[in-house]
């Protein structure tokens, strides 16, 4: 258990450490979230293009 | 040789072709960063000087890194499209300005959080933290310049123009800590002789690098595809796939 404390305690360098951990794994998520959600709605709108060019 | 370039070159070639890369290229890179960050957070002594703090180095010099490989893949498929007007050159060029920019974020960052306790301040005005803050703002000029001109090849074109002139701005980041007096410490691995550092210290250097390669490969082409299709939107191949669905 005590292990484990020392390990998120950082040597009293916690707050540096984690913050930079964490930033770097929020903004590389950030750049494969973006994508995916640029081509669901790019596909969203060919299609509804696509729908109404059927209709008329 | 030609040939088969021509054809990799070829937009459905390359949207299908990236599509088999990304899954391998994106699982690759989450597991070599993972195990990058365990060995590099719990297997690796501490610093003799530096303590824990050290640790930031993991995420910090392959961020640093990959800030200027994204930026020459940037500028010379930039050059590229220029030149001879290749379309997929230009959209691999515009695909890496949003993910070069992060990294040079996330290089400033946790600089500055590292900096903290180390040198006591944040920030400093001086050379290498100066020239990596101009990169971020090249990065961020040449997406607000595309994204500023309505026709998308004029704008590659505008955009392509200001990120080669930036160029010159790669060596000076990289000399930087050699040319003046910096409070950032000059390189510790890239030196000819034998690398400063010690090898249980270094390996998870390397695999976190990888990582941070094969993560760009991957998001990069990601990135691509949604710009391809944009582009391609109104041809038969794309017509097609939003068909079947």
């Amino acid at each position: 258990m005590n292990e484990l404390r020392d390990f998120f305690h950082m040597g009293g360098y916690a707050v540096y450490v984690w913050t930079s951990y964490g930033l770097a794994a929020a903004v590389l998520l950030a750049n494969v979230i973006h994508p995916l959600l640029q081509r669901r709605r790019l596909f969203a709108l060919l299609a509804r293009r696509r729908r109404r060019a059927a209709r008329n | 040789m030609m040939r088969f370039l021509h054809k990799l070159a070829s937009p459905k070639t390359f949207y299908a072709l990236s599509g088999r890369i990304i899954p391998w290229a994106g699982v690759s890179a989450l597991l070599l960063i993972l195990v990058g960050a365990y060995w590099g957070l719990v297997e690796a002594p501490a610093d003799y000087q530096q303590g824990d703090s050290f640790r930031i180095i993991y995420v910090h010099v392959p961020a640093a890194w990959m800030s200027l490989f994204v930026y020459v893949v940037m500028a010379g498929a930039g050059a590229i499209g220029l030149i001879w007007r290749i379309k997929l050159a230009e959209i691999i060029a515009i695909s890496s300005a949003p993910i070069g920019a992060s990294f040079t974020f996330l290089a400033l960052v946790t600089g500055s959080l590292w900096g903290k306790p180390m040198w006591g301040t944040w920030w400093v005005w001086d050379a290498r933290l100066t020239s990596e803050l101009i990169l971020l703002f090249l990065y961020l000029g040449v997406m607000a310049l595309y994204g500023a001109v309505e026709d998308k090849r004029t704008a590659s074109r505008a955009a392509a123009i200001l990120a080669i002139v930036g160029v010159v701005n790669i060596p000076i980041i990289h000399y930087s800590v050699e040319w003046w007096n910096t409070l950032h410490q000059g390189p510790t691995v890239t030196k000819l002789d034998k690398p400063s550092i010690a090898p249980e210290m270094l390996w998870p250097l390397l695999i976190m690098a990888l990582g941070f390669k094969l993560y760009y490969v991957a998001t990069v082409l990601m990135r691509a595809r949604v710009e391809l299709l944009e582009r391609e939107r109104n041809s038969r191949w794309v017509q097609e796939m939003v068909e079947a669905g």
